[in-house]
């Protein structure tokens, strides 16, 4: 066997899993529900590194103490913990131990978010999927964005349907366990100012702010906006070792 | 024991238009589809159709057979949207919706099986949910400073379900990893029709799975339909996996008025049987492709 030296290079996915797992530091012993593939490797990641504790799902029916291979479920393998069919879920969510990554078609600058529909939604333009389980899931605990394709037409003035709910209608009731954390896109990653505003934290190496604001259907603040980190040749490793096939590059190429 | 089976051919004698209809499963999961494709082959029309919709709403709303919607989401799974529905929706050919959340949609199930006018949830505040549902309505708690909605009981006039095994009586068994919510749609309709893959005995039952695999028991079940294949082209594990060669064709036909009356006149103008062969003899054109 010859030794080889192998140079990791870091590509925007990878970037972008560092930042999910970044999100769930705090996160504590809930469970991640993770949409999308960076979002998947990134949970992963963060109970690997930072947050042993965090429950991972096979996004079927069973919380697993050994993560299937990537998108698959525990059919595939792993070792399940618990056993959370669709109907546990809802108790889950409304208990609040629970932290969601969650996609977004439509995202406005308090942070709500549209999975129903685009234009109205009496006889829309364009059906999507149903407002699924966003309005549960921000009431009730921790909620951040993942946005693979980061632009003017996701990030809008106003959403069409507001599915998850954003900070301002976050008021009584609907604001009591309300939790908006952080937005990663394939560009950069927001976080909400005390009004409750959209604010760039962090711009991913080799994205330009002109490039940034160009891409956001509002008027964002660049100036100050640190680079986003990159990740640890040790979490290279990890994520290397969960996504083999590299899939992420299927969602941030 | 009475006998409660019944051939699936009768099924549609047991619907009336305009009716309230639950279905079980969950997007493209243990559907009812053999149900449903008799309801297609019938004239019952202006239905309410209540579910965690998958091609059993497509079907339903590309044969304009759905007055009203009560869903939280329409999906195939492993194809994130159902061009029927989404065209129906986009068209306007669906009058009248209700689109919940999730957990909205459970509550609402959950108070029409236990007989109340609603039941509270915080699910909703706050989102566009109750701007397109604006009969929905808020209820402030006897206790404190809280204000939840109150999601109204659904009442069901027939659920239809689909499940692994049932005895003649009406016991039904599920053998794969989720339940859904089938047990919930039998409790809250006034009559439940329940398809399996295989009619056992009750003993046959739990003679190799444990008791906790029985599900619906048959105090909730008004008719047993043997339809083997019944769920097809959705899921129903362990018995058999989606179909996704037959789903994606599903779906590429509905974008387009030709392919779906192709579609239609392969697939869906005979019988259950017709169905079947027709499925089969696809299933052999990809092998040997």
């Amino acid at each position: 066997m010859t030794t080889q030296t192998t140079t990791q290079t870091v590509t925007r996915a990878d970037v972008c899993v560092a930042a999910v797992s970044d999100a769930f530091k705090d996160s504590g012993e809930v469970l991640a529900h993770a949409v999308g593939i960076v979002p998947a490797i990134g949970v992963r990641l963060a109970k690997a590194t930072h947050t042993p504790e965090l429950a991972l799902s096979d996004g079927e029916a069973f919380m697993m103490a050994e993560a299937p291979p990537l998108l698959k479920t525990a059919a595939a393998g792993g070792t399940p913990e618990a056993w959370v069919p669709f109907r546990s879920i809802f108790d889950i969510v409304a208990s609040g131990r629970r932290h969601s990554m969650m996609g977004a078609s439509q995202i406005d600058r308090h942070g709500n978010q549209n999975i129903s529909s685009i234009g109205d939604w009496r006889q829309p333009k364009r059906q999507l999927i149903g407002v699924r389980g966003a309005p549960g899931n921000t009431v009730n605990h921790r909620v951040d964005y993942w946005v693979a394709k980061h632009s003017a037409r996701i990030f809008v003035g106003s959403v069409d349907v507001a599915s998850g709910v954003g900070n301002d209608r976050a008021v009584g009731t609907a604001g009591r366990f309300h939790d908006l954390g952080i937005i990663v896109t394939n560009l950069a990653v927001f976080g909400y100012d005390e009004s409750g505003l959209i604010k760039v934290s962090s711009i991913h190496p080799g994205v330009t702010p002109e490039e940034l604001q160009e891409a956001t259907g509002f008027e964002i603040d660049t100036s100050d906006a640190p680079l986003t980190r990159e990740p640890t040749s040790e979490e290279l490793r990890i994520i290397e070792a969960e996504d083999p096939k590299g899939l992420r590059f299927k969602e941030v190429p | 024991m009475i006998d409660k089976t019944l051939p699936l051919s009768e099924v549609t004698s047991k619907i009336e238009s305009g009716m309230t209809i639950g279905i079980g499963g969950w997007g493209s999961r243990r559907k009812p589809m053999a149900l449903v494709r008799e309801i297609l082959r019938s004239d019952i029309t202006d239905l309410t159709v209540v579910a965690f919709g998958g091609p059993d709403v497509g079907l339903l709303a590309r044969a304009g057979k759905i007055r009203k919607l009560v869903y939280g989401f329409v999906s195939l799974d492993s194809i994130p949207l159902d061009p029927n529905f989404t065209r129906a929706r986009e068209r306007g050919e669906i009058p009248e919706t209700s689109e919940y959340d999730e957990g909205m949609f459970v509550a609402g199930l959950k108070a029409g099986a236990n007989r109340l006018s609603f039941q509270p949830i915080r699910a909703g505040l706050g989102s566009d949910v109750l701007a397109m549902n604006p009969d929905l309505k808020t209820v402030k708690s006897p206790y404190d400073d809280e204000e939840y909605v109150a999601v109204p009981g659904l009442r069901l006039d027939v659920s239809l379900i689909h499940l692994n095994r049932a005895d003649a009586a009406g016991n039904g068994q599920y053998l794969g990893p989720d339940p859904y919510f089938d047990e919930l749609f039998a409790m809250a309709a006034d009559t439940t029709i329940m398809s399996v893959e295989q009619v056992v005995s009750t003993a046959d039952l739990t003679a190799k799975a444990p008791p906790q695999t029985l599900l619906v028991p048959r105090i909730f079940v008004n008719h047993v339909v043997e339809t083997p294949g019944g769920a097809h082209f959705t899921l129903c594990e362990p018995d058999y996996g989606r179909d996704e060669a037959f789903q994606k064709a599903y779906a590429a036909a509905a974008r387009s008025d030709d392919d779906w009356t192709a579609f239609e006149s392969r697939f869906l103008s005979g019988d259950e049987a017709a169905y079947q062969a027709a499925v089969e003899a696809f299933t052999n054109e990809g092998d040997t492709q």
